[in-house]
């Protein structure tokens, strides 16, 4: 960017004006044919400033511009400030299960009987496809307590046997009726089609008998 | 399109031959906002408006179709949910500010579009269809702000709503029904709100199909310029790009800097108070005025105040849409045969008192009907039609236009002594550059 090269170079039809300084400002953009004259000489002109200047806030201004474009879409204010719920779980007794709501999405709390803990901790954890033991799934000293969300880990559908005399499946635990997935007494995932374990969401007691789900 | 010395579309690359070939798109964008399209090369500033109309355009239809996801057509919700726009959604704030603002910029650049076109005498033959696309562009733009302002259902909304449809009500006959066709009741109300979303939303589309016409109509003849002279030669032509690319630019750059400085400063300097009221329809706000870019056409509709014949309901009416679709006729109103107002010293000087007068339209539009603002826009109205009426057919017949310029690169070079030459385009009069 050094050295100054007159932007009409050797083909200037007039010489007298492809010499005089304030040609450069009569004279407007580049074109191709000046490009072609710029390589015969070091390459670079002063105007290959003002193009590089000039697109390079072109692109900046345009990210700038899309980024609100595309964030209007991601969830707003008003839909996080549903990221946690308090449930009361103190009514809920051994072998019954409830249905919650948590971020729009369906979550079971079950109250696991102790013959149920037992007959999940007698599984063979590595003969799983989703290998978790239930005290990974729960927290410790309240194993009977299993949180997860109702959303089958196929395709999103709510599995049943949260309700008295709905089908819990050949295990126990959570049937899909969408594709039949079929889960255990600890919501792992035993056959069909689902991938993983019904998710553990993040919850907290806050006490004895109130959870703070998210 | 317009000129045989054209540059023609090559292909730079093998994929860019290979979709020409079957899709000559590149070639079409080439031959519009490209190389290949030659304007006269003395264009001003002036004619950078028609540029930023589109801009401003592309600016409402895009910011407009994400507020559409936020926005709730109802009258019990509309109003909440623009203020969750404005609160919770990510960034609603921005896009609803630039919304807004945008539908004032784009008049406002629209306006000094079709003042540019007044003055240089642009609507002249061959170039008629041009400017009365444009008009329709206009109208078709008017409809829309209108029912834009609407969807906010505020009391400005709601109240500018029942007078605009109120107009048809004049109609002698079908006046009442119609009105209550419009709106699909007996006030606005949910019926109305929602077919004025619908159509908020298929009229810009409806726009740049009239834009693509007007754009299409403009390349047969090519642009006019200040001169008024037509292009004669490849010496009075420059490409499109890059020499107007940057040129339109620049003018964007600066549109953009004004543009953000009200829409992050003074984001409701264009807007009312009263449209952050929920729609009442048992309160009318005791001053209702619509837009700003409507306030000419509200003094011409309020300028009307005795029955003549007809009530003076239905000449406010009439004379507010005489008062574009009498624009439709300026070509033939106008029998000069010089084009450019430059050259024109009566007709520059009775377009300058047109400018005043509908300034003064404009702002006794916006201010309350009461004297002396109702003999103004009187006055003013009078002068806006025995302006293209009476004035504008005479003056031909008074003026003595300056002497033309043989040609637009005659006029461009006059005065100086070096033969100015862009890049690679050959200076007039050049030994070996032959001419057309």
């Amino acid at each position: 960017m050094a050295t100054v090269n007159h932007p009409t170079g050797s083909t200037a039809h007039d010489g007298a004006a492809a010499h005089a300084p304030s040609h450069v400002h009569v004279d407007g953009a580049p074109v191709d044919g000046a490009h072609e004259e710029a390589a015969a000489g070091d390459g670079h002109r002063r105007r290959d400033f003002i193009n590089v200047a000039a697109l390079s806030f072109l692109g900046v201004g345009t990210a700038v511009a899309i980024y609100p474009l595309i964030n209007q879409m991601n969830p707003s204010a008003d839909v996080l400030a549903l990221a946690s719920a308090e449930v009361d779980i103190s009514r809920i007794e051994p072998g019954q299960a409830i249905k919650t709501v948590w971020r729009k999405q369906p979550v079971f709390i079950r109250n696991l009987t102790p013959q149920e803990i037992a007959a999940a901790n007698k599984v063979d954890v590595g003969s799983l496809r989703d290998p978790q033991t239930l005290a990974e799934r729960t927290k410790e000293g309240k194993q009977n307590w299993l949180v997860t969300m109702a959303v089958c880990t196929h395709l999103g559908c709510v599995p049943l046997g949260g309700s008295e005399g709905e089908n819990k499946g050949e295990y126990n635990g959570y049937f899909c009726p969408c594709h039949g997935s079929h889960y255990d007494e600890a919501a792992r995932i035993r056959k069909g089609p689902a991938p993983k374990n019904l998710e553990v969401p993040e919850f907290a007691f806050v006490s004895d008998t109130v959870i703070r789900i998210g | 399109m317009a000129y045989a010395w054209a540059q023609a579309y090559e292909p730079k690359s093998p994929l860019m031959k290979w979709v020409d070939q079957r899709l000559p798109l590149p070639r079409l964008v080439y031959g519009t906002v490209g190389g290949g399209y030659p304007v006269p090369r003395n264009l001003s500033h002036m004619y950078n408006w028609g540029a930023l109309s589109g801009f401003a355009l592309i600016v409402q239809i895009i910011t407009g179709i994400v507020l559409a996801f936020h926005y709730v057509p109802s009258s019990e919700g509309a109003f909440d949910s623009v203020e969750r726009i404005m609160r919770d959604v990510n960034q609603g704030w921005l896009l609803r500010y630039l919304h807004m603002n945008g539908a004032s910029f784009f008049f406002m650049v629209v306006y000094l579009h079709t003042f540019r076109g007044l003055y240089y005498g642009s609507y002249k033959a061959p170039r008629e269809i041009v400017w009365m696309l444009g008009l329709v562009i206009l109208l078709l733009m008017m409809a829309t702000g209108f029912m834009g302002y609407v969807l906010p259902w505020g009391q400005m909304s709601f109240w500018g709503a029942k007078v605009i449809t109120g107009l048809f009500s004049a109609i002698p006959l079908i006046g009442p029904t119609l009105q209550e066709w419009l709106l699909g009741g007996f006030a606005p109300d949910q019926a109305a709100l929602n077919r004025f979303f619908g159509l908020h939303y298929l009229l810009p589309f409806i726009i740049f199909g009239v834009l693509i016409l007007h754009v299409w109509a403009l390349h047969i003849p090519g642009s006019s310029n200040p001169t008024g002279v037509e292009v004669k030669g490849p010496e009075d032509t420059l490409p499109f790009h890059p020499y107007y690319t940057a040129k339109d630019g620049f003018a964007l750059g600066v549109f953009l800097l004004v543009f953000f400085a009200v829409v992050s400063f003074l984001p409701n300097y264009f807007g009312h108070v009263d449209n952050y009221i929920p729609a009442n329809p048992l309160s009318t706000p005791s001053h209702i005025v619509p837009e700003w870019y409507f306030w000419p056409f509200y003094a011409i509709l309020r300028a009307f105040t005795v029955d003549f014949i007809l009530p003076a309901k239905l000449w406010g009416v009439l004379g507010m849409f005489a008062a574009i679709i009498l624009l439709f006729f300026l070509p033939w109103l106008d029998s000069s045969p010089v084009r450019s107002g430059a050259y024109r010293p009566l007709f520059k000087m009775f377009f300058w008192i047109l400018i005043a007068d509908i300034a003064l339209l404009g702002f006794v539009g916006g201010l309350p009907a009461e004297e002396p603002y109702v003999m103004l826009s009187q006055l003013a109205t009078a002068y806006y039609f025995a302006h293209f009426l009476i004035i504008l057919p005479l003056i031909p017949k008074f003026e003595k236009p300056l002497p033309l310029p043989s040609s637009i690169s005659e006029a461009v070079l006059k005065g100086t002594t070096s033969k100015a030459a862009p890049a690679g385009i050959a200076a007039p009069g050049t030994p070996g550059v032959v001419h057309a």
